[in-house]
């Protein structure tokens, strides 16, 4: 199996305060950390590239600095690491930097491989969006299962547990595709010693956009025709009493003193 | 990476200047000590029992070998950095950090005096995950080394070891000693010889476990070699060598039972700056109140005192100058510090700090063998004095 797995540095939103007076984020200081759900991510094509071999090539689009978190990826099992990185590409929206991702993919693959599985996290937790993912897929003209929160591979053939918000689904698809990952069940890996030391010593290579064929125009500002107003949590207004005794009768008799409580019988 | 179950107290890490590559080293042995460990340290201190599922976690990410070269499967870590994980441990459990330690002290005479077949037998052993032991103290030798009575007597191409050793850290869990035994009784300490002895060797039992007051999460137990026989290729040097193997040893590892101290220290100031932002009394948090401060303050300037001791012993040590001054007064500082800052932060704490149901407590009872194991701390004057009366 031969999967990439795209991730993001991002400010740790855990730390993060907000300035009293300005109502930003104080981000000076702030440390960074790889995308908690690109890590479930990685750690889902680490179980994957255990059980059926492959190989696991971490990609992600950012200044210099997120070498430190593709190094931590490193050091948790995947074996090769790419920075895609150019002035050009500042400022871009989702739209532009799927965009970006997805010409890079097509120029690695050119190279190498073509990847069986694309792994992206669900959403990053400073954008919130989850918009990238999909869009990779589209973009590449790939199949695309979203909010996995498990993947087996048997063989050819890919199974996907997904999440809704009151079953799971289980969706079989062709590769290549893409796939968003949720929070999984699994207990976090570690990193070694050895593991950690052997992956800062990593050389990481950049790709630029004279490594891609990319049209520059749909790239960084000047491609990004989307803007993020405001994130916020919908109020999910919830009304009534749910009723839980020991037996069904039990619960029946509590129900008829409610109801005529209330006066309804 | 991902869990963030239990929130790191105390923010940034102080003292240690350290690059970016290896601060994320002491990040990842912190994430794995809070999430891992530090949910279990209070049970296993109040039982006693030995942690051993915990152990093989970190045997796992390699921290019974952190500054064993990278060559024989050791982690590699440069002691610098090695110090500030150390730290780390000892902040979530002296004990803890007090057993892989030792681990790595047992290696070090073997990595000083050993040919390099001596090394990998040694190493093979202990890199996968398994406990090494010192064995240098006895009943009636502890800071007179001269006094040992275990003795290996030469028959043939075997030694045969006879003798007892006591207060042995990792003594009753070890897959592999490092026994110092006299081969000359008449020479005193120029008789000591050092030998390699694994665990498999018919005659040896494991006696009695101490019931300690502190550093409960470490196992400190009698070792009995009776007419045990060891190859002549298992000693460690030549006879006669075994004082001043000791002796490097001890200098060397020095530093680091100094920063498993300090380590108790900073947990003390950490524990004692959260208690008092949350304690209300007379309108108002007892940070707000001098008092309070002044023994915060004081306890940061003893504790950031004996970290830069232990850090000035560390750069000697890299730079090939002499340093057994400098590692005496490191650990005989820092133990100091440790029993001291626990005390503090118990009174700061008030009532509650006497109890068990908070932490502090454990940290004085933790501390104070940081004043007598490893060379006493009236050891440690002795070494001090000799060197500056030279």
């Amino acid at each position: 199996m031969n999967i990439l797995v795209c991730v993001k540095q991002v400010p740790d939103t855990t730390e993060i305060k907000i300035d009293p007076i300005t109502n930003t984020l104080i981000r000076a200081g702030v440390p960074s950390i790889v995308n908690p759900f690109d890590a479930y991510a990685l750690d889902l094509a680490v179980r994957i590239k255990e059980t059926n071999g492959g190989l696991i090539t971490v990609l992600s689009m950012g200044p210099e600095q997120a070498k430190a978190a593709l190094k931590e990826c490193l050091s948790v099992g995947a074996d090769k690491a790419i920075l895609v990185s150019d002035r050009a590409f500042g400022g871009s929206d989702t739209l532009a930097t799927s965009y970006i991702l997805s010409t890079t993919i097509k120029a690695i693959e050119n190279k190498t491989e073509k990847f069986d599985l694309i792994l992206c996290g669900k959403q990053a937790i400073d954008g919130d969006t989850g918009q990238v993912g999909p869009e990779i897929a589209e973009h590449l003209g790939y199949a695309q299962v979203t909010y996995a929160e498990d993947i087996t591979v048997d063989g050819k053939i890919v199974r996907v547990t997904r999440e809704n918000d009151d079953r799971h689904e289980i969706i079989e698809t062709q590769i290549p595709a893409v796939i968003t990952v949720i929070k999984t069940a699994y207990e976090p890996k570690y990193a070694t010693i050895r593991s950690k030391m052997a992956a800062n010593r990593v050389q990481i290579p950049t790709m630029t956009s004279g490594d891609l064929d990319i049209d520059l125009e749909r790239a960084g500002l000047k491609g990004s025709p989307t803007k993020v107003k405001k994130t916020f949590t919908p109020q999910l207004k919830k009304s009534g009493i749910i009723i839980k005794g020991e037996t069904g009768s039990e619960s029946a008799l509590k129900l008829i003193s409610l109801l005529s409580d209330a006066r309804l019988i | 990476m991902l869990n963030r179950l239990n929130k790191y107290l105390g923010g940034k890490k102080m003292g240690y200047i350290l690059n970016e590559e290896q601060n994320s080293l002491v990040d990842m042995v912190e994430k794995f000590m809070t999430n891992e460990v530090k949910p279990h340290v209070a049970e296993f201190d109040i039982t006693g029992e030995f942690p051993k599922e915990l152990y093989k976690k970190a045997f796992e990410l390699g921290l019974h070998c952190i500054d064993i070269p990278e060559e024989f499967g050791g982690g590699g870590v440069d002691y610098l950095t090695a110090a500030a994980i150390y730290e780390e441990i000892g902040k979530v459990d002296a004990g803890f950090a007090t057993g892989l330690c030792a681990t790595s002290l047992a290696l070090k005479p073997v990595l000083i005096a050993g040919t390099p077949e001596q090394k990998k037998l040694f190493s093979d052993i202990i890199i996968p995950g398994a406990f090494g032991a010192f064995c240098l103290t006895e009943p009636d030798a502890g800071s007179d080394a001269g006094s040992i009575r275990t003795t290996a007597v030469r028959d043939g191409d075997e030694y045969i070891i006879n003798g007892g050793k006591c207060f042995i850290t990792n003594g009753g869990v070890s897959d592999v000693y490092v026994v110092f035994a006299s081969t000359d009784k008449s020479k005193g300490l120029k008789g000591l010889t050092a030998f390699i002895v694994e665990r498999s060797r018919a005659g040896i039992t494991v006696g009695k476990e101490e019931n300690k007051m502190g550093i409960r999460l470490s196992n400190t137990s009698e070792v009995i070699f009776e007419d045990v026989r060891i190859p002549v290729t298992n000693l460690l040097g030549k006879e006669g060598d075994g004082f001043k193997i000791a002796m490097k040893t001890l200098d060397l590892s020095r530093p680091f039972v100094g920063v498993i101290a300090v380590g108790i220290a900073q947990r003390a100031i950490d524990e004692s700056i959260k208690y008092s932002k949350e304690r209300i009394t007379f309108g108002k948090p007892i940070a707000k109140f001098q008092a309070i401060q002044f023994m915060l303050a004081d306890m940061d300037i003893e504790t950031e005192a004996a970290r830069q001791m232990v850090v000035h012993a560390i750069q000697l040590i890299l730079a090939n100058k002499p340093y057994s001054r400098e590692a005496a007064i490191a650990k005989c500082l820092a133990g100091d510090v440790a029993v001291k800052v626990a005390l503090d932060a118990i009174q700061i704490l008030g009532g509650y700090g006497y109890s068990r149901d908070y932490p502090v407590e454990k940290l004085l009872r933790d501390a104070k063998i940081f004043q007598i194991f490893e060379g006493t701390n009236q050891i440690q004057r002795v070494i001090i004095a000799g060197q500056l009366l030279k």
